[in-house]
């Protein structure tokens, strides 16, 4: 894991400012250091299976992590991607009541992803909302509908096909989520920092009127961001879905959240205009060791959100503190 | 001037409560009857102290969302002071509740104010912080009724002119709010910090100082409300008003609140959180199941918005504003 952990940074970096650069520095020294930590903290850390368990703390939360930076980047922001999560989840339990296959399944799944980003998508560029609210209210409906369909009941009885998309291996401990992990970080790598369009996000982000006043199409760029961030709720819908072989309207509770620190963590600035998708692979493995090394210690998961939290800020806060410092 | 008054935010929203009430009334004559709506008022009471806060921060721009983490871990603290020593005064009580809720909505502040952290990162780091101490202090035990001493609880029930306590701190704060709001120099900071920063700068408004100040009564306000809670429903675990921050939010929007501030009253917070309170407790009397709750609030959440855009759409300023926002 470690290799990976170096390889796909040096395959990504592009030439941005020399500030980011350091950002990304300080944030793999941190995971470093909490992978060296953790290794001497427990002695069941540094093992393969172990390890590769680990990675489903954050696999999931970081595909959709990777199309919310964008969508921060380019100045607005999604807080309905776990409801989006739990009402795509929903579509498919219902599906698999009606006898869907595997593969209508994930069409349903991926479907009510994209449906969800374009409800947000309209809302906000057709109609020019504020896009925290809008996705603040998109959050309770669509995990309303949720719950409005399932009520107190579960959906169950997902075909073995489909549990491999959560619980499969496509070589010894490497799981199928991971190499979906590294492809997605893969694309929206060189989505962001290869391509016209990624340029445009960055445009978006720092001067709306000035990217508008340069022929950018800003609002349909967004509207696409909103379908990305659907989508990838969606491959996380079936991916989690799939892992706990079961559907309650409760799932995925909270996530919007996590999926936003790790984005921060990443470096993305909340503002828009600037980040990277390296830096957002980091905070990924970051959040997962943390986690992970915690939770091998018998740290309860309050605990370790505690030190989530601490490292949102603390991580944002220090360099700040340490240049007030410098100038005085 | 009719015309202003019928086409303002609060008037809609009036008209919206009273079409509502008139539905809920035409099949459950109860329902509008004057005890269940001071009923129903005294359940919306917490909601209207938070939002009265959450709407002084959104005016300048901020957003606080550790306000129900805040008034759980107060709520946890006074419990737990109150298992210690159970004859202690509740004024020292409420002083140390309102006490402990500044404390923590202060630094808020002076994160937003001294590093210039985001606003939003700052208090979803806080709020996951504040849970996480709760369980810290109370080793993710309940502090259950028969622990709390009966002043304790008692305290938010006590009738004084016919409404509860609880009633009566949330309509002094609606009062005293709107007062500050309207006739401080520090109430009308706040709609200049937020309405447009840089102006309220060379006016000598410290935009920073201004938002401290929002965040430091928002926290007070949730400290308070976390003993109102805890003793009302005579429970404290790590837990308690989970989401409730969202639901603050959404009192703020429905109540007219702009997300990019220097927009909002107090009365519209209030309205706002009414009208919520309202459709929560009228689901179970036309029995709708309680599972429609979210998507119904939702719902609200979007139409409000949608109607608060169309109301003040003004191509050329929203364009400024967003150049604004964004240099």
């Amino acid at each position: 894991m470690s290799t990976t952990d170096r390889a796909i940074p040096d395959r990504l970096r592009s030439p941005l400012e020399q500030r980011l650069k350091s950002w990304e520095t300080l944030l793999l020294a941190v995971a470093v250091a909490i992978f060296v930590a953790n290794s001497f903290a427990s002695p069941y850390f540094l093992n393969a299976w172990n390890l590769s368990d680990a990675t489903f703390n954050f696999t999931e939360k970081a595909m959709i992590a990777f199309a919310m930076a964008l969508l921060i980047i380019s100045g607005e922001i999604d807080l309905s991607v776990a409801s989006i999560i739990a009402l795509a989840s929903t579509a498919m339990g219902a599906a698999v009541q009606m006898g869907v296959g595997t593969p209508g399944l994930v069409l349903v799944g991926l479907g009510v992803g994209l449906l969800c980003g374009a409800f947000n998508g309209v809302l906000v560029t057709r109609f020019g909302l504020p896009s925290i609210v809008v996705t603040i209210g998109t959050m309770s409906l669509f995990r309303g509908i949720s719950f409005i369909v399932l009520g107190d009941q579960a959906f169950r009885g997902y075909p073995a096909s489909f549990s491999w998309f959560g619980q499969g291996y496509v070589w010894w401990v490497i799981s199928f989520e991971f190499v979906l992990f590294g492809v997605i970080a893969v694309i929206y790598g060189i989505l962001l920092h290869k391509t016209n369009f990624g340029r445009a996000v960055y445009a978006i982000g720092n001067n709306p009127t000035g990217a508008m006043f340069s022929g950018i199409r800003v609002q349909r760029i967004k509207f696409i961001l909103f379908l990305l961030t659907g989508l990838m709720s969606g491959v996380a819908a079936i991916c989690l879905t799939a892992r706990l072989g079961s559907t309650r309207p409760s799932i995925a509770t909270g996530w919007e959240l996590e999926v936003v620190t790790m984005v921060v963590l990443g470096g993305v600035s909340i503002l828009g205009g600037s980040g990277t998708i390296v830096g957002v692979v980091i905070a990924a493995f970051v959040m997962g060791l943390v986690t992970f090394g915690l939770g091998l210690l018998n740290v309860p998961g309050i605990v370790m959100s505690i030190v989530v939290g601490a490292l949102l800020i603390g991580v944002i806060a220090l360099p700040r503190l340490w240049t007030m410092w410098r100038t005085g | 001037m009719l015309k202003r008054l019928i086409s303002s935010r609060e008037a809609l929203l009036v008209g919206a409560i009273a079409v509502l009430l008139v539905l809920i009334s035409s099949r459950f004559p109860g329902f509008v009857a004057p005890s269940n709506l001071a009923n129903v008022f005294n359940d919306t009471s917490p909601l209207i102290l938070l939002a009265i806060g959450q709407m002084i921060v959104i005016l300048t721009k901020c957003i606080d969302l550790s306000v129900a983490a805040n008034l759980a871990l107060t709520g946890m603290v006074v419990s737990m002071v109150n298992v210690v020593a159970p004859d202690l005064p509740i004024v020292v009580i409420l002083v140390i509740a309102t006490g402990l809720g500044t404390l923590l909505g202060m630094f808020n502040g002076i994160l937003v104010w001294k590093l210039a952290i985001p606003p939003i990162v700052v208090t979803l780091g806080t709020m996951t912080i504040f849970r996480g101490f709760i369980f810290l202090l109370s080793d993710g035990k309940w502090v259950n009724s028969h622990e709390m001493s009966e002043g304790f609880k008692a305290f938010p029930r006590a009738e004084v002119l016919g409404l509860p306590v609880l009633s009566w701190i949330a309509i002094i704060a609606v009062i005293l709010f709107s007062v500050v709001m309207a006739r401080t120099t520090l109430g009308r900071a706040f709609y200049a910090a937020g309405g447009n920063p840089h102006a309220a700068t060379y006016a000598g408004i410290n935009v920073g100082r201004t938002q401290f100040w929002a965040f430091t009564i928002s926290g007070a306000l949730a400290g308070l409300t976390g003993y109102l809670w805890v003793s009302r429903f005579a429970v404290a675990y790590v837990d308690i008003a989970g989401g409730f921050e969202l639901d603050v939010v959404a009192a703020c929007v429905i109540g007219g609140v702009s997300i990019m501030g220097g927009i909002g009253t107090v009365v519209g917070a209030l309205l706002g959180a009414l009208f919520l309170g309202i459709i929560k407790n009228a689901l179970p009397v036309v029995d709708i199941s309680p599972f429609w709750q979210l998507a119904i609030s939702g719902a609200a959440i979007i139409i409000a918005v949608a109607l608060n855009a169309q109301a003040n759409r003004k191509k050329g300023r929203i364009i400024l504003k967003r150049a604004e926002h964004a240099t």
